[in-house]
């Protein structure tokens, strides 16, 4: 009896947790599953009742996601821009977190809450703001400098910018939080040992935040994939986005601006899909290097 | 052991992605949430979505009058996205009661046998509308679809102080138009007459009807898609021809680019509906009293038409429980003339009521330099011909804007791009199997 009462001891605890996890992920992504297997079929002219049904369809979907050259066109515009923001947030985000922690800065919780900021801006807002900002007649920049930065080869540019303005405190955030967890005796070990403060920098902190640096990556390889509200935001300002610039837009396209939900499903898997592929591809890559002597 | 909370925080942060990507199914809004059942007891509840100003006062006086059937007004945003949202709604299985239904998307509303058909109800105030607003709500055929509101027939509006200015004189036809455009280039190179906007089917479709367009028509059982018609690529070809001289520019409207140009004296006319005023008084305050209207300029001298930029009815949601109230409620909103009198001066829309045209006196506030408004928009009314709406406007309307976006990149013909519209019009129809005549 008392076996047996402490064997349903751990289900009961998990209880909630699964409840939660059937009701808010496992259904819904059944449910995109299975729409994505259908689409409707219009008889006639397609009005009035009985007029439209919904129909099995098997794999058609995914095979119209996967052979549609616009959506491949846009995971290739996602990765320019992806690359672009990856590297320059990360890049001053270290930078940052670095500086803020090496023993000669000034200003410290000043400058750590002024890089932070930006992130607390909605993406949405931030965006409008830099919208403001791009658009010739209404831009103080535009006033000094003669370029059109919502042209068709400057318009990646101008959204990886809000993507970085927004991003890289967080990041550095991140960094700067596992830095300061780094036992201090080691850079006086290095110091002993005659280091100076950039090499200590680049020899000791740098290898010492190699998971920090691989977590942000990952995180930040994964909201590039999804980039939807700096496109979709600045869109009625510009006429270089079009409605499927990025694959979340055509998803957003398909089941709100044309009414297909089970393209959009169905695209949706697909980039889930390759969302995983990526991060999971870029951990196998770099876990050898990161744990391989843990 | 690192690696594994690493990893543990990965796994964290992949459901959540694979979360965010399965959440495109219908989501029920809060709004729809509350969406009444039919009560057992007490008096009726209807919700009802709008956009249109100052709902709520109107819907006020009818609650008012009407303690057994109580109208809940739930505001929103109007334009493509509210179109989205009551479909999603519908499907979702929790609908409002009544929605605002723009002519365009009526037909896509039909098609998700979203709305209810109204025939027996409205026999008898069919009368009360122009034919060409009636045939938007019944399509075509048999059913009638919903009550129309308001209507947007196109007007051309231009600042009278800058025509004065250099000299030009109101363009009668578009030839004179794309005269005036090239005249003022060169008076003020700073200035354009016009912008042609990628950002606006609306627009567009409303200049193509103008021209005598016929996107759409029912023959018998089967669609005909014709988009791409000889006034449809006339239009758009003129348009494309003065942008890509420079004479005509390129910005979208409803932009804060648009409205510094506005206000700053930069665009000289806009080629609008007669809902413009309202526009113009939030968007170019500082110029107020200055501008004018004047009929669209006629492809052909002596001619007088017009197209429709706009309008909407109300429709009745098909799985209301309380059909028959909501119905009472339309036909009141959109032919009671003191609904008719509160709609005009409270949420200032042009009525589709023909009686309630005629009643209207003073010109809005912003125009109130030019007391014949409304009798110039009965005349243009008059003259304003539409055309049946497609049952995938979505589809037409988003390629429109990716189409003309492309076309202004690459200076290529916009005719092209109004083939890119049919061609997608068509292939949409035909995946879902709508019958199509050839």
């Amino acid at each position: 009896m008392r076996r047996s009462g402490r064997g349903a001891w751990p289900y009961l605890f998990l209880t909630p947790a699964m409840v939660l996890f059937t009701l808010f992920l496992a259904v819904p992504i059944g449910y995109t599953v299975w729409l994505a297997t259908r689409r409707t079929k219009v008889s006639g002219l397609g009005l009035g009742r009985g007029a439209r049904r919904e129909v099995s369809v098997g794999f058609d979907n995914f095979s119209a996601a996967l052979s549609d050259a616009e959506l491949w066109h846009g995971w290739l515009r996602v990765l320019g821009y992806g690359a672009l923001v990856l590297v320059v947030m990360l890049g001053l985000a270290l930078l940052f977190a670095l500086l803020l922690d090496s023993a000669r800065v000034r200003l410290a919780r000043f400058s750590r809450i002024a890089i932070f900021l930006p992130y607390a801006v909605p993406g949405v807002a931030a965006t409008l703001l830099w919208g403001f900002l791009y658009l010739p007649s209404l831009s103080p920049i535009r006033d000094v400098l003669e370029i059109d930065f919502l042209g068709a080869s400057t318009v990646t540019y101008s959204m990886a910018n809000v993507a970085v303005w927004g991003g890289t405190g967080f990041n550095m955030l991140v960094l700067y939080t596992a830095l300061r967890a780094i036992p201090r005796d080691l850079y006086e070990a290095a110091r002993l040992d005659g280091a100076s403060e950039i090499q200590i920098a680049v020899r000791v902190k740098i290898p010492m935040l190699t998971p920090a640096i691989i977590l942000t990556t990952v995180f930040s390889i994964i909201a590039t994939i999804q980039v939807f509200t700096e496109p979709s935001t600045l869109r009625p300002l510009t006429n270089t986005i079009s409605s499927t610039w990025s694959p979340l837009m055509k998803v957003y396209r398909d089941a709100f601006v044309t009414g297909d939900l089970y393209s959009a499903a169905a695209t949706s898997i697909v980039i889930a899909a390759i969302s995983l592929v990526l991060s999971f591809g870029f951990l196998r890559v770099v876990r050898n290097r990161a744990f391989g002597e843990g | 052991m690192r690696a594994n909370r690493l990893g543990a925080a990965l796994a964290a942060v992949l459901t959540a992605t694979l979360a965010s990507c399965g959440s495109s199914e219908p989501a029920a809004s809060p709004e729809a949430a509350q969406s009444p059942a039919a009560a057992a007891t007490g008096p009726v509840k209807l919700t009802y979505w709008t956009w249109a100003p100052n709902m709520d006062k109107i819907v006020a006086a009818w609650n008012q009058e009407h303690p057994d059937i109580q109208v809940t007004v739930s505001k929103q945003a109007g334009g493509d996205d509210a179109a989205a949202k009551f479909l999603t709604a519908a499907k979702a299985g929790n609908p409002p009661d009544l929605v605002q239904a723009e002519y365009q998307h009526l037909p896509s509303f039909v098609a998700a046998d979203a709305v209810a058909d109204l025939k027996a109800e409205t026999a008898s105030i069919a009368g009360e509308f122009a034919e060409g607003l009636w045939g938007l709500v019944t399509l075509g055929t048999e059913g009638v679809y919903g009550i129309p509101q308001d209507s947007g027939p196109m007007m051309l509006f231009y600042r009278e102080d800058l025509f004065d200015k250099y000299g030009l004189s109101v363009p009668k036809t578009w030839q004179e138009y794309a005269d005036a455009a090239r005249a003022l280039r060169k008076k003020d190179p700073k200035a354009y007459l016009g912008t042609f906007s990628s950002k606006d089917p609306g627009a567009f479709t409303g200049l193509a009807q103008q021209a005598g367009a016929q996107w759409w028509s029912i023959s018998g059982e089967s669609w005909k898609v014709n988009i791409a018609d000889e006034p449809t690529k006339k239009v758009a070809d003129y348009w494309g021809g003065l942008v890509k001289e420079g004479v005509i520019d390129d910005m979208p409207y409803f932009t804060p680019e648009w409205n510094k140009a506005l206000n700053d004296g930069r665009l000289l006319t806009w080629p609008s509906a007669v809902w413009a005023p309202g526009v113009l008084e939030s968007n170019a305050p500082k110029a107020k009293g200055k501008w004018a209207v004047a009929p669209l300029p006629q492809w052909n001298a002596g001619e007088s038409f017009s197209g429709f930029w706009g309008g909407s009815s109300t429709a009745v949601s098909s799985k209301t429980p309380n059909k028959a109230a909501a119905t009472q409620f339309a036909t009141w909103l959109n032919t009671d003339p003191a609904a008719l009198d509160l709609l005009v001066k409270e949420a200032a829309i042009y009525p589709a009521s023909t009686k309630a045209q005629s009643a209207l006196g003073q010109a809005p506030g912003y125009f109130s330099n030019q007391p014949d408004f409304w009798q110039q928009a009965a005349t243009v009314s008059a003259g304003a011909r539409g055309f049946t709406f497609g049952p995938n406007v979505g589809v037409t309307y988003n390629t429109f804007k990716d189409a003309f976006d492309k076309a202004l990149q690459n200076k290529t013909a916009f005719s092209g791009a109004v083939q890119a519209m049919q061609d997608a019009t068509v292939a949409d129809m035909r995946k879902s199997g709508f019958q199509l005549a050839s």
